[in-house]
């Protein structure tokens, strides 16, 4: 029997333990010669004291509530409020969309997002020919204010939240939106909700632009502009560093491109003249729930520090509310596999717990078919009832940021922040980041990570269950999928063509005239924009008119 | 460098509004380090452009990418546009999300293979060796 000796171990450095207890087990092997994260990143066999000796408790963790937020932005965390669950959703015609809101809400669902088609992101009607095989196919169809009154029927604007993920366009469907809620009898003043509106991660990896980079940001200043002067409770941009995740980045390049490309709107938008403490606190943020829980978890949590140290150091900003980075989560979808598609549920399970570990703000949890098409009604239903389950059945809102002071959390936490702010470092140097990214340097990272990782995956240093291990040659999961016709694509000529015969053409042209002016004399574009959608101008024909003043994107070879 | 020693030539083609190219970009890198020849396209290019870059090009291989949906509308026509300028034997393979229940419409209308998520780029460049028409 062994002799216990009260405190021995104590008295060891953590290395000098590591040293005498760990170091004869290594001849036996461990099962790796290393252990990464899904970034690739190197873990350490053990964390203990002396990785977070150089964090100051008081500087850089502080009480959940306080600067610099490293623990959260509320005081009682979860146990306040739950995060909103908010998810994604879109597909076919606005009639048919309307009816998953409504399941939804019905369900228990908090907050509403859409998700819109290929056509609607490029700002082209679906009756355009480029539109063709894309009508519905990846989101709700909207080609003009008359779809968007049948997509928000019957749903009160002025008490839900919607969130809308459109960026070339984004100024369009701000307009058509408040001339909805207008409609509805809403009062702009009261309206929330949220507008992706981060053009720089469209350059970057979700690639559906329009305009030249330039022209697009001074679209996203107008918004901005606007919104702080007339619908001050609403979201303006949702910067996202979802995309730039599921396009191959490593999570340390999803949070520094994503926070630089925040930094460069709040200097766009001081450049316009803007008030930081009246715009800032209106810009919401967006991050991928990848499947390494703990690299996710330190994510956040770098994510909250690094901007309430940049609000307050770079800029000086005085208000906490300008200081607090709050966000919205979405699962993983480059993670859910085609193959034994039900493991996915698990995978999102785990996802959605990084987020809420992480004090996300809302959440959206992926539908296990999502690797196939877009989510079946069941589908939609058990990935919500996961954000549920671990919500009211895991006890872990129970608690404000539960892994606060975890050896390994706080670790990577700072490895994180330092990571991040060497990118900003590098970006600055070549001016901006919209140099940046005109030079291709954030494109070329993440494609060079995107490479990286396939290869990991192809000589199985990284593993996924049912891929490249633990792979079956029947599969055994069947499941059926949801499937969107060309009759979506009838439906929604139609009523265009409807639309087009009803409206009056002279207004229609007068209208696009004035924004063409606008744009030419450098003016705010929206009010001409609201003009336009108030008299029926469509989607395609709005974008055309910004298109003859600032011209198109074209990519360079990178 | 006589006829048998040429490069596998192969145009990687990214057809319709959608922008997820990271898988394009991976592949097109793949094929490159397993020794072909590899044209990419960029985003947003119509049936009628990718075939006129296949025969430009002089291409073995053209591997569309399709995340949309919009498959079954645009690699039909890929084909008959390569068909009807005479590249009979010119191999056509899909990569990206397609429902099982459209794969063997589109290999009858001479897609030769379809990739779903989760193929290695190692078996996509075996399968592109092996099925190629040798040149005379």
């Amino acid at each position: 029997m062994h002799e216990i000796k009260e405190g021995s171990s104590e008295q060891l450095a953590p290395d000098q333990w590591e040293e005498q207890n760990l170091k004869p087990a290594r001849p036996r092997g461990e099962r790796k010669t290393s252990f990464q994260t899904v970034s690739l990143e190197e873990v350490k066999r053990l964390y203990s004291s002396s990785d977070i000796a150089d964090i100051d408790i008081e500087n850089d963790l502080a009480f959940p509530g306080q600067f610099p937020y490293t623990r959260g932005i509320h005081a009682t965390g979860y146990r306040g409020k739950l995060w909103t669950m908010r998810q994604f959703a879109g597909f076919g015609t606005p009639e048919e969309t309307n009816r998953r809101f409504r399941y939804l809400l019905n369900q228990g669902q908090t907050g509403l997002s859409v998700a819109y088609d290929l056509p609607a992101l490029m700002g082209y009607d679906a009756d355009s020919q480029l539109s063709e095989g894309e009508v519905g196919k990846c989101g709700v169809a909207v080609s003009s204010l008359a779809d968007m009154e049948a997509l928000f029927s019957g749903i009160p604007l002025e008490s839900v939240t919607v969130s809308q993920t459109i960026n070339a366009p984004a100024s369009v469907f701000l307009a058509m939106y408040l001339v909805v809620a207008e409609k509805q009898g809403a009062d702009w003043k009261k309206i929330s909700g949220t507008l992706q509106n981060d053009i720089l991660k469209e350059y970057i990896a979700q690639k559906e632009w329009i305009y030249p980079i330039r022209s697009a940001m001074k679209l996203v200043v107008d918004t901005l502009e606007f919104c702080t002067k007339h619908v001050p409770r609403y979201n303006p941009i949702s910067v996202s560093g979802y995309h730039i995740r599921e396009a191959g980045a490593t999570a340390l390049q999803e949070l520094a491109f994503t926070l630089r490309d925040a930094i460069e709107y709040v200097e766009w938008g001081l450049r316009a003249g803007l008030d930081i403490e009246e715009f800032v606190p209106r810009i919401s943020f967006f991050f991928n729930a990848h499947n390494d829980f703990f690299e996710e978890i330190a994510k956040y949590r770098a994510a909250r520090r690094i901007w309430a140290r940049v609000m307050r150091d770079r800029f000086g900003a005085q208000n906490e509310r300008t200081m607090q980075l709050r966000f919205h989560t979405q699962t993983a979808g480059v993670s859910l596999t085609v193959q034994q598609p039900l493991n996915n549920i698990a995978r999102v399970a785990i996802q959605a717990l990084a987020g809420v570990l992480g004090g996300t703000q809302s959440l959206h949890t992926d539908a296990y078919d999502e690797a196939l098409a877009l989510p079946t009604d069941s589908a939609a239903l058990i990935a919500l009832r996961t954000q549920q389950i671990i919500a009211e059945e895991t006890g872990v809102a129970n608690t404000v940021d539960p892994l606060g002071g975890s050896y390994f959390v706080e670790a990577l936490t700072s490895k994180m922040e330092q990571g991040a702010l060497d990118y900003f470092e590098r970006i600055d140097a070549m001016g901006s980041m919209v140099d940046a990214v005109e030079q291709g340097f954030p494109q070329r990272e993440v494609q060079e990570s995107a490479y990286q990782y396939q290869k990991a995956l192809e000589r199985g240093d990284q593993a996924i269950v049912g891929v490249n291990k633990y792979a079956m040659e029947d599969e055994p999961q069947q499941v059926s999928t949801l499937v969107i016709d060309e009759s979506v694509r009838q439906h929604q000529l139609e009523r265009l063509e409807r639309t087009r015969t009803k409206r009056e053409i002279g207004e229609v042209d007068r209208t696009l005239d004035k924004l063409r002016q606008a744009a030419r004399q450098g003016d705010n574009t929206m009010p001409a924009t609201i003009e336009a959608v108030r008299a029926y101008a469509t989607l395609g024909e709005i974008c055309s008119a910004l298109r003859d003043v600032y011209g198109i994107y074209e990519e360079p070879a990178i | 460098m006589d006829q048998s020693s040429r490069k596998i030539r192969v145009l990687v083609a990214k057809p319709g509004l959608d922008g997820h190219d990271r898988g394009a970009k991976v592949i097109a890198r793949a094929l490159r380090d397993a020794g072909m020849e590899v044209i990419y396209t960029g985003l947003r290019q119509t049936p009628e452009m990718i075939a006129a870059a296949a025969l430009q090009e002089d291409v073995d291989a053209v591997g569309v990418s399709i995340l949309s949906g919009a498959h079954n509308t645009l690699c039909p026509r890929i084909v008959s546009l390569l068909r009807d300028q005479g590249m009979k034997d010119t191999l056509v393979v899909l990569g990206g999300i397609v429902p099982q229940e459209d794969i063997p419409k589109l290999k009858q209308l001479g897609v030769a293979e379809i990739f779903l998520p989760g193929t290695s780029t190692q078996d996509i460049a075996k399968f592109i060796r092996e099925n190629v028409k040798p040149r005379e």
